[in-house]
């Protein structure tokens, strides 16, 4: 039994050593970066709710907008969280056509999101719904555009790596940039359940 | 009982070093977190289209349900809790939390009593 207990121990040591390893440490970092941008858009959320209600005689969140497409846009977005956890899935399975039809798959329903944020922005600029029309709506404009700007990064960012993936296949390397941009994916999916409650639906009630 | 305890300890370690392998999440956790994820986007649309609770109180479920949203994500999608950076990941996310609330609640706070900008 000491015997068992004394190998643990040394068996844990080694492990501490492990965390030198370059790739999971990159990992770390990216999550440090994640978190940095959490404060990112801690600060455009408080600058929208201080702001949503000075519309300066413009048009108010319940005038102007459209739930039909936000609620396609979520579901869009959470499934296409869903088969970026499931790329990753058939990474670790050594899949690599799996892992690239998925990836495919995520970067469809990523641009379809785009797609549709850019035509409603459209019909609201159209409907005189610009930035510069209220505080209001350079808040929303700021904050809902940030977190578009991160997806259509994220997009081209997945059309890089799938050309790579096919290039190179499964290693090391690959494998830790799949698992970053999950996670990136993961983190968006999040701030828009957050931009969806405090955005819409509260703009909405 | 103290063979048990260390028994109890070396299994832990034990396992996590098997999470080494298996830290990546299985179907059946993604199709989990997918179905939850789901249920807890499709409430707060239910009872803010069809105005079923007052106002306050809706606020407060929508936002607790988004947080909810949050950990399955966190639990289900990134594994939070798994690999071997899992404590400084969760120290980071930690100290990102306290920034975010500090900053969005000081914001509130200070702005719904600042009588000059209103």
């Amino acid at each position: 039994m000491a015997n068992t207990v004394s190998h643990q121990a040394g068996d844990h040591h080694g492990h501490e050593h492990g965390h030198h390893d370059p790739e999971s440490l990159k990992t770390l970092g990216f999550w440090i970066f994640l978190m940095t941008d959490v404060i990112i858009f801690g600060c455009l959320f408080a600058v929208y709710i201080v702001l949503r209600n000075n519309t300066a005689g413009g048009p108010t969140a319940e005038e102007l907008f459209k739930m039909p497409g936000v609620i396609a846009e979520t579901f869009i977005l959470l499934t296409s969280s869903f088969t970026s956890g499931l790329a990753v899935l058939m990474m670790h399975a050594g899949k690599k056509k799996a892992l690239i039809g998925w990836l495919a798959v995520t970067a469809l329903l990523g641009a379809a999101f785009i797609g549709l944020e850019l035509y409603e922005f459209v019909e609201m600029v159209h409907e005189g719904a610009t930035i510069s029309t209220s505080g209001f709506l350079s808040g929303f404009f700021t904050l809902v555009g940030t977190h578009g700007l991160h997806v259509s990064i994220g997009l081209i960012w997945m059309v890089g790596l799938m050309l790579q993936l096919r290039r190179r296949g499964i290693t090391p390397v690959t494998k830790r940039k799949v698992e970053v941009l999950s996670l990136y994916w993961h983190f968006l999916d999040v701030v828009w359940i957050f931009v969806l409650t405090v955005v819409y639906l509260m703009g909405v009630m | 009982m103290a063979q048990s305890t260390h028994s109890h300890g070396s299994h832990g370690h034990g396992q996590g070093h098997g999470g080494h392998e298996g830290g990546h999440g299985s179907l059946k956790s993604y199709v989990i977190g997918f179905l939850l994820s789901i249920v807890l986007t499709i409430i707060p649309l239910v009872v803010v289209m069809n105005d079923m609770m007052s106002k306050n109180g809706t606020i407060v479920l929508i936002l607790i349900l988004a947080v909810l949203q949050f950990v399955v994500q966190l639990w289900f999608f990134m594994h939070l809790k798994e690999g071997e950076n899992a404590k400084w990941n969760i120290a980071a996310l930690l100290f990102a939390v306290l920034i975010l609330v500090v900053v969005v609640a000081g914001s509130i706070w200070i702005m719904t009593y600042n009588t000059v900008a209103h």
